[in-house]
């Protein structure tokens, strides 16, 4: 189960997402987000509540990356230790810009 | 010596995924919760592999077995399908080290899983995928 909050501000887009990150809520994910992506200078991601992420979940935060980098900038907040960690090995630490 | 063991058999569907995650969490409630999430992203990237993959464009099905070692105690997860040979040991890792440009996400999947297990084999026998896990309780 993942829950998706979206919250525009101008130019602004905070997704904050609670829940699991996984292959199914990935699929509800992609559409919110591909739909929304239009205009938006600063995309936040809110990971406070995000428990687990698995490559289906990277996927998308990578094709998000490579949007934003055309169009301004995105940044992933209150990652947890565990999502920080899977991040951290698959590489994508170094991608991101995680605070 | 293997004390004890548990099957699941399910349609190789992605759809079945919730069904799959259920039974690894209803027998690995032993596990802390960094453990556990270890062995969530494995099964649930190659589950989620068979299901995409091995009988494309057909279906099939997909057995897991979980059994447990003791000294010291470790669950060892078996994946089998009757697919087409894959051995996923096979694939080169993606280079983790590539900036996102460069970066394809094929292979992801099976690099996270070998991250978070101990040990991984493959083998391929009497027409069928055999792919098992072990991690250290």
């Amino acid at each position: 189960m993942l829950n998706i909050i979206k919250e525009h501000n101008g130019e602004e887009l905070i997704i904050k997402l609670a829940g699991r990150l996984d292959t199914s809520s990935a699929l509800k994910l992609d559409k919110e987000v591909k739909s929304s992506l239009e205009g938006v200078k600063s995309l936040v991601f809110d990971f406070s509540d995000v428990i687990y992420i698995s490559s289906a979940g990277l996927r998308i935060m990578l094709y998000c990356h490579k949007v934003m980098k055309t169009q301004g900038a995105m940044v992933i907040r209150n990652t947890s230790e565990d999502v920080k960690e899977i991040f951290k090995v698959t590489g994508f630490a170094d991608i991101f810009h995680i605070e | 010596m293997k004390t004890e063991g548990f099957e699941l058999v399910v349609p190789a569907k992605v759809d079945k995924l919730q069904d799959v995650m259920a039974f690894l969490e209803e027998h690995l409630g032993e596990a802390g919760p960094k453990v556990l999430m270890k062995l969530s992203i494995a099964v649930e990237e190659i589950f989620v592999n068979i299901a995409s993959y091995a009988y494309e464009p057909e279906t099939g099905k997909a057995t897991m077995r979980l059994e447990f070692e003791e000294n010291p105690r470790t669950v060892v997860i078996t994946f089998i399908d009757e697919g087409v040979p894959f051995n996923p040991l096979a694939r080169p890792d993606p280079d983790v080290t590539l900036s996102a440009e460069e970066r394809g996400i094929g292979g992801l999947g099976i690099f996270m899983t070998k991250n978070s297990v101990d040990k991984m084999e493959y083998e391929y026998r009497d027409g069928k995928n055999i792919l098992t896990l072990r991690k250290e309780l």
